[in-house]
């Protein structure tokens, strides 16, 4: 949906409200944060003793060390539609250097000293990237731990390896995860909104992502 | 299967301490085979089986003696045949296979189920399949391929060294079956004490001049003991690793990693509170005000 439309919604707003997820972007955007949070909450369990209750509150170990590797391909299948959708929004822009380079402004909240950004902002890019390229290796790693009994014995000592591998990338992306919690929820108002409804609020597009919102008005305008 | 007139020393997925740990007076058990004296007659495999009830599996047959390939979820001791070419000619070698009951247990360490394996204040290893999710980290952890894992079940089995039995101040089963005395069952300072006199009396007598008694300190010791015709030529023994240690990437794992992953996740969540009460949201017009 890099091309946007304008929609004016029911309730009365004085203001243009612009789409910025469809249905189906945010249908898949949530079935994707609820498997990850699964598989976040039943992984810690297995982490940790001192998060090993979690598993009780999923309904036991036995349970989750089933349906932890299941949820794991839904959450796959979401992600790689979620990529195959915005993966033209994701390719970096000229302008994402320089955002890089004034990071330490944006997260002050100086954000008139911020390079004009498309539908999604450099920052969102590298979480787009990091959590996609982890889904890989927790993907690889995750098959072997999902059935270790079919593998022969010969093989056994890549499983260690193989773990701490699925534990390390596991809490790369719980990092990744708070920032894009915090950031959604309580950092950028008007961003859950956009998930949840589908819609912000010109002036949200306009401050957060320029240059998509002036590709859509140029589109409005019949450019 | 766990016994409650054992003492525990260590709890699998278990946070904080052990209750009731160090109450009680035990002393190490050990198991001692003597390869040396081992017929390879399987008299073991079979009182295995039969005092844990299990049915006998399907042998194979691959054109040497050993019953199966290794060991199973319900066949816990194996005879290794082992043929090996030497100066004076061809050495057949029988190994007894089973879990080593190490005093430093892999499959312990990384097992994250709350009570699924326990260690006894005598040393011995046990899994508690009631606890038991099926996850197989403890084949991840174990340094000698012992935990088997039904997949009708979905849990993982190995050898108890009969803690039921020694529970109840018995021999384990294998010990009681074994014609030629080349298995021992005592304490651990015991098993050492003859498994070293046995060794001298190889190394004395016979052309084994580098006979020597096989208790690992990679794992802390074992509370299975060997006694071999080359101590350090362990492998040869149907894969014995000569020098077993709890794997280096589960020790990171189950170690610093678990505690920097926490202490992260706490930072993290920290980190975006503070960013909060100190730079707050990104009020959109507020930063209109900035720019125009």
């Amino acid at each position: 949906m890099s091309g946007g439309v304008i929609a004016r919604p029911t309730a009365a707003t004085s203001e243009d409200q612009i789409v910025r997820y469809t249905f189906i972007e945010r249908a898949y955007h949530w079935i994707n944060a609820i498997t990850y949070t699964y598989l976040l909450l039943s992984g810690l369990a297995l982490f940790t003793p001192y998060l090993w209750w979690m598993a009780s509150v999923l309904g036991g170990g036995g349970t989750i060390r089933f349906w932890h590797p299941w949820v794991g391909l839904v959450y796959l299948v979401t992600i790689l539609w979620m990529h195959t959708k915005w993966k033209r929004d994701m390719k970096s822009i000229p302008q994402d250097e320089k955002w890089n380079k004034n990071i330490k402004n944006y997260i002050e909240n100086r954000d008139a000293a911020m390079p004009p950004q498309g539908r999604f902002n450099a920052g969102q890019k590298q979480f787009w990237w990091v959590m996609l390229y982890c889904t890989f290796i927790l993907l690889v790693t995750g098959i072997i731990m999902w059935i270790p009994e079919k593998m022969p014995p010969g093989f056994h000592w890549v499983l260690p390896i193989v773990v701490f591998i699925h534990s390390v990338t596991a809490l790369v992306t719980i990092a990744a995860f708070i920032i894009h919690v915090y950031m959604s929820i309580w950092m950028t108002p008007g961003s859950m909104k956009a998930m949840t409804g589908g819609y912000v609020s010109t002036t949200w597009a306009r401050t957060h992502h320029r240059l998509w919102y002036e590709n859509i008005l140029r589109g409005r305008n019949g450019d | 299967m766990s016994n409650g007139t054992l003492e525990i020393k260590a709890i699998s997925g278990h946070r904080g301490g052990t209750p009731g740990r160090g109450v009680s007076r035990d002393y190490d058990v050990c198991k001692l085979v003597d390869t040396t004296t081992c017929i390879g007659c399987k008299a073991c495999e079979v009182a295995c089986v039969e005092w844990n009830g299990y049915d006998f599996r399907q042998t194979t047959f691959d054109n040497f003696y050993q019953t199966m390939p290794e060991t199973a979820w319900n066949f816990w001791n194996l005879i290794k045949f082992n043929e090996v070419e030497t100066e004076n000619g061809l050495q057949w070698l029988m190994r007894k296979d089973q879990c080593m009951h190490c005093e430093e247990p892999g499959c312990l360490i990384a097992c994250p189920a709350d009570g699924a394996i326990v260690q006894y204040t005598n040393g011995i290893v046990d899994f508690n399949q009631e606890h038991c999710i099926g996850c197989q980290y403890c084949v991840t952890g174990c340094p000698f391929n012992i935990p088997k894992f039904n997949t009708e079940t979905k849990k993982v089995y190995k050898c108890t060294l009969c803690s039921d039995r020694v529970g109840a101040g018995l021999e384990p089963a294998c010990i009681k079956s074994c014609p030629t005395g080349c298995l021992h069952f005592g304490s651990k300072e015991d098993m050492l004490g003859l498994a070293n006199e046995r060794a001298d009396q190889i190394k004395r007598e016979t052309s084994h001049k580098n006979a020597g008694v096989y208790d690992p300190s990679g794992v802390g010791g074992t509370h299975v003991i060997y006694v071999l015709h080359d101590k350090d030529k362990a492998e040869q023994y149907g894969g014995l690793p000569q020098n077993p240690t709890v794997p280096f990437f589960v020790t990171m794992w189950k170690g610093p990693l678990k505690w920097l992953g926490g202490f992260g996740m706490a930072a993290g969540v920290l980190g975006v509170f503070m960013h909060y009460i100190r730079f707050g949201p990104k009020e959109v017009d507020k930063q209109e005000e900035v720019k125009q």
